[in-house]
């Protein structure tokens, strides 16, 4: 029987309301006049607690709830990609066409068209043997993804199936399979629901060993996040938190990206909408947003649906992955979700922990990143897939020691620290490169040694090294200044430097820069270390360190970055001759020239 | 929609404390209503409803609780939320921090009435801003570039000159390549009396005020009012920018002084704070104004915010200048040391940013060097802080070739490039013009950010 009660208080975002008794736990409920949609949080007697997803000004104690028996849950199926939902996934657009440029209350829509009709070609035939997660056939979904039609994951076991469609366009409620269990009937549609706070389930985990290809530099070379794996990367504002992740969200070579936009600027999910569609995809040549599914709930909008949209996301990210595809999932930011817990937290008056965050916030964020993972999805055939978790904080004053950031780094095992002084001096991505790891580092060499180079791990160990005795020699510099250094030291600031400026900024705006390939990184480290190993034999024969430092190469060197295309790599080797060419002119001057 | 509660008046007021009344014995009453106060001495008060539920309504007063009485107040719930009336009349007219006329002039005349909270803007229908405004100031101009339809706050501190700079913008702010002008919305949100003067004198004198808004709310105004300031004037920036097509910059000053009157009714309602006693839901509530800027597709107008904070004792990560950074597009950040040394606007240019910047300069919009010439300005003037730093230790003598050049270039830009007079208007073409010739004091190799045909085009340096 469904709760049907009372309203009895209002408090912005919470609503009491009575003769609630058969209301459940996280049940959905309409609330007011104007069917706002709300969550049951708590029970007490008769009284339900719920958080309401949209403004209740206006919303007066003595209005209905009515539940739903159902639970938070979203729609999956063809026609998800390419939308841009609310926290709740009401498409966006769908909103605007109801009710204008301003999002209005009380507005009902479907997450997908179910008008639309999909050529379904079936892969299983009438007295197969199918259960939870089957594949039944597919449809194309955008050109770039041909999309699955899953069997629910609570789906009763295995059973035969009475009834295919044969292949042809349906529209998605349409009918395409019928399966028996003991005598009763089983419509299989094209799409199902499932329950936003319980995840998906899967065959069996798989470690993370593919490294996901953003071509950000620092990260694929120094800080690698494998795919399956998670990662954080929090930052004070200004460092550059969104534009390091729509770096991600555009050039990671997987098959779906969920991009959630959680609390955030209006003008960023505007920004990824407009950019998106003129966007092409280096291996597929196909525009952006044919992968792309972003949820956006903007710092604005009302804050219950911000908490729910974590879980919206991370559900639609679980349902491409079960199809076998590699799903990233971006989350920025996990800070905002984390503060509208304490909203809610505080509305219910519970026991604050530190900060006023509640006590089980550590406990969301870990259920949260066990989201991520790369597994053998349910049913036939075999495949496997994974989602790859990479959340944003916004700690706040910059300060790495508040609750939000010191609980997630508990349960990541990629961090990206963002530094505000590296932004301060316009060096971006503002990756410190001294606080931030990868717990990845050594599962991702094989591939990068079977894909790329063998060299990838050793390169990327010398140049990091070079950086971290830069970050030593800095403090004698600052107490003595760089005179007090020998020439040999003097060097490796100078390799620090030219590593900085070459190798670890990348211009995210520059048509040439904002894409770097695996190839192209290791190749680019290779010319900087090789000048180093050239620059030190020069010093040995007695070369100044001012004559190395005027050489013409360093300039070509820092700006191959963006001035030699991916398509022109041999350019690169132009400069490792040139490298040669250099060092044997400065070899050949006769020693009087050489010190003018 | 739910029935009508309007005009019931409620008598049984059960408890005053802070800003809040607690009115008991309510059978109608919603959330966020608007509450019309009357006291024993026939007095009105105006007050919106923050919890109702039981029995019982917590309401916010807006002039404060000084002087009310728990017998003999009366209480009349309106059965609306708050609304402000708009219209092309209010062009010109000067109102007070909730919006009623304080000039002495009739209410203008209605054409409707909005809701003050506004209602959040759809992201599918923003559209996102691209068109530069020049505002004549270099630095802002040349690194710090505002856009149309941005939120660029400005971070100060206490005596520092951000009410002549946001002046200066309101003054001087055109859109490159037509010849509409902007209308401005300014709300003071307590201030003092002599900083609302300046701005009202320096719109009159340049003939900006019939093209303006002013809502004023002073130091002495009530506390509590200033919740409301900042919405309704941004409910007449939405106005005119979306239905009547103008091309709005609103101004609010000063961002802390909302915060705090937020802060005091969170206190008396004793919520559980976040940071510095501030409540949780600080982040939220100041989104909830700021994002109250951009484009919509399909319309003119725009509504471009410049909010003005002053940072308790020059702390920026104190919770009101973080919070803010977090959800405007970038921020202009006032320097206590370039004001010490008479720069003019004292614009620390490496805590400030604008995040627009990208998408509203270069090739067909103003020109293709500018980005790289802002990037390249940058990096000398860090790079001339780090070799300042280096040359207190170790002295000039202690320094080489290129650290000298940039000792030099770190000064060139302050006294050359910064520092220019509150009423001087630069074009960008001498913008840039002085961009490069700061840079050009620098060897040319030392131009990592910038692409090689655009120095040879404007490289003056041997």
């Amino acid at each position: 029987m469904v709760a049907k009660g009372k309203i009895v208080w209002v408090s912005g975002p919470a609503v009491k309301a009575d003769g609630m008794s058969t209301a459940k736990m996280y049940e959905t409920v309409e609330v007011g006049e104007s069917k706002l949609i709300g969550e049951v949080i708590r029970l007490t007697g008769d009284i339900a607690f719920i958080q309401v997803y949209e403004s209740t000004s206006g919303l007066r104690p003595g209005e209905p709830v009515v539940g739903t028996g159902q639970p938070l849950s979203v729609l999956l199926g063809p026609g998800i990609i390419g939308k841009i939902y609310d926290g709740i996934q009401r498409p966006l657009d769908e909103i605007a066409s109801k009710s204008g440029a301003f999002i209005g209350r009380g507005v009902i829509t479907t997450p997908v068209d179910f008008k639309k009709k999909y050529k379904f070609k079936p892969s299983v035939k009438k007295g197969d043997e199918i259960g939870p997660g089957s594949i039944l056939g597919t449809v194309e979904e955008t050109p770039l993804l041909t999309h699955s039609i899953l069997v629910p994951p609570n789906h009763p076991g295995a059973t035969k199936l009475t009834d295919v469609a044969s292949e042809g366009d349906y529209n998605i409620d349409h009918i395409v399979a019928t399966a028996e269990k003991s005598g009763e009937k089983i419509q299989l549609k094209m799409y199902h629901k499932w329950p936003v706070r319980k995840p998906r389930p899967y065959g069996e985990r798989y470690d993370p060993t593919v490294p996901l290809v953003t071509g950000q530099r620092i990260i694929d070379t120094y800080f690698p996040i494998a795919k399956g794996g998670t990662g954080a990367i929090p930052g004070g504002f200004g460092t550059g938190k969104t534009v390091t992740l729509h770096q991600i969200a555009k050039w990671a070579d997987s098959k779906v990206v969920v991009y959630i936009g959680c609390g955030e600027r209006g003008n960023e999910m505007t920004e990824v909408l407009v950019e998106f569609p003129h966007l092409i995809d280096p291996r597929s040549g196909r525009p952006l947003m044919e992968r792309t599914v972003l949820v956006a709930n903007t710092s604005n909008m009302p804050v219950a649906a911000r908490e729910a949209s974590i879980y919206t996301g991370a559900t639609l990210a679980e349902y491409y992955r079960d199809m076998g595809f590699d799903v990233v999932l971006v989350a920025d930011s996990t800070s905002r979700w984390a503060e509208a817990l304490r909203e809610m937290s505080g509305r219910l008056e519970e026991m604050p922990a530190e900060e006023g965050y509640p006590s089980y916030l550590a406990s969301r964020l870990a259920e949260f990143y066990e989201r991520a993972g790369r597994v053998k999805a349910l049913g036939s055939p075999n495949r496997s897939g994974s989602v790859t978790l990479i959340g944003a904080v916004s700690p706040s004053g910059a300060d790495f020691t508040e609750p939000v950031t010191t609980h997630t780094i508990r349960f990541i095992k990629t961090f990206w620290a963002l530094d505000t002084r590296l932004a301060y001096s316009r060096h971006y991505p503002s990756i410190n490169w001294m606080q931030s790891y990868s717990g990845y580092l050594e599962d991702v060499s094989k591939w990068w040694k079977e894909n790329v180079t063998g060299e990838w791990f050793d390169l990327r160990q010398e140049s990091y090294q070079l950086l971290q005795k830069e970050d030593t020699l800095k403090e004698i510099v600052r107490l003595l200044g760089p005179e007090a250094l020998p020439d040999e030291e003097k060097l490796v600031l100078e390799l620090a430097r030219m590593i900085k400026i070459g190798i670890l900024q990348q211009n995210s705006f520059d048509k040439v820069d904002t894409y770097c390939s695996p190839q192209k990184q290791v190749k680019m480290v290779k010319l900087m270390l090789k000048f180093y190993k050239e620059a030190q034999k020069a010093l040995k024969v007695g070369t100044p360190l001012a004559d190395i430092r005027a050489m013409p190469i360093i300039p070509s060197l820092l700006k191959a970055k963006f001035e030699i295309p991916e398509e022109q790599l041999g350019k690169l080797d132009d400069l490792d001759r040139q490298i040669d060419e250099q060092f044997h002119k400065q070899a050949e001057a006769p020693p009087m020239q050489r010190s003018a | 929609m739910p029935e009508t509660t309007a005009g019931v008046e409620y008598t049984k007021v059960v408890e005053i404390k802070g800003p809040l009344i607690i009115i008991d014995g309510i059978t109608k009453a919603s959330f966020d209503e608007l509450v019309e106060i009357e006291t024993v001495d026939g007095e009105r008060r105006l007050g919106k409803v923050l919890e109702v539920g039981f029995g019982k309504a917590v309401v916010q007063v807006f002039e404060g609780t000084t002087g009310l009485t728990i017998t003999g107040t009366k209480a009349k719930f309106i059965g609306k939320t708050m609304e402000m009336p708009v219209s092309q009349e209010l062009l010109g007219r000067v109102f007070d921090g909730l919006g009623r006329p304080n000039d002495g002039l009739p209410d203008p005349i209605a054409d409707k009435f909005l809701d003050v909270n506004g209602e959040p803007m759809n992201p599918e229908r923003r559209e996102y801003p691209t068109s530069f405004i020049q505002t004549g100031v270099s630095v802002i101009d040349g690194m710090l570039t505002l856009v149309r339809g941005q939120k660029l706050p400005i971070f100060s501190g206490s005596g520092m000159p951000h009410n002549i700079l946001a002046a200066q913008i309101a003054r001087q702010a055109a859109v490159v390549g037509t010849k509409e002008d902007f209308a401005v919305v300014f709300a003071a949100i307590g201030v003092q009396y002599s900083d609302a003067q300046y701005f009202k004198r320096s719109l009159e004198e340049s003939g900006a005020l019939r093209r303006s808004v002013l809502f004023l709310n002073l130091a002495d105004d009530p506390a509590i009012e200033r919740i409301i300031t900042p919405r309704v004037a941004l409910t007449v920036a939405e106005y005119l920018a979306f239905d009547l097509g103008m091309h709005v910059l609103a101004i609010l000053t000063d961002m802390t002084n909302y915060a705090e009157a937020l802060r005091e009714i969170s206190a008396a309602r004793e919520e559980v704070p976040g940071r510095k006693g501030y409540p949780g839901y600080l982040y939220t509530d100041l989104a909830n104004n700021y994002e109250r800027a951009g484009r919509v597709k399909g319309k003119n107008g725009s509504v471009t915010q410049v909010p003005i904070l002053s940072m308790p004792a020059d702390d920026i990560t104190h919770p009101i200048p973080d919070l803010t950074g977090y959800i405007t597009e970038g921020q202009i950040v006032l320097g206590r040391d370039l004001f010490r040394k008479g720069v003019y606007p004292p614009v620390n240019v490496l805590m400030s940013l604008s995040r627009l910047m990208k998408d509203g300069v270069g090739e067909g919009k103003t020109r293709s060097d500018h980005m790289e010439v802002g990037n390249q300005l940058y990096d000398a003037y860090s790079r001339a802080q780090e070799v300042r730093a280096l040359a207190e230790i170790v002295g000039r003598a202690g320094l080489t070739g290129v650290d000298l050049k940039y000792l030099d270039v770190g000064d060139m830009f302050e006294q050359q490039f910064l520092k220019q007079a509150p009423d001087e208007n630069r074009s960008l073409d001498e913008t840039l013009g002085r961009a490069w010739d700061v840079l050009s004091n620098l060897p040319e190799g030392e131009l990592t950010k910038i692409k090689e045909k655009h120095v040879k085009q404007y490289y003056k340096g041997k």
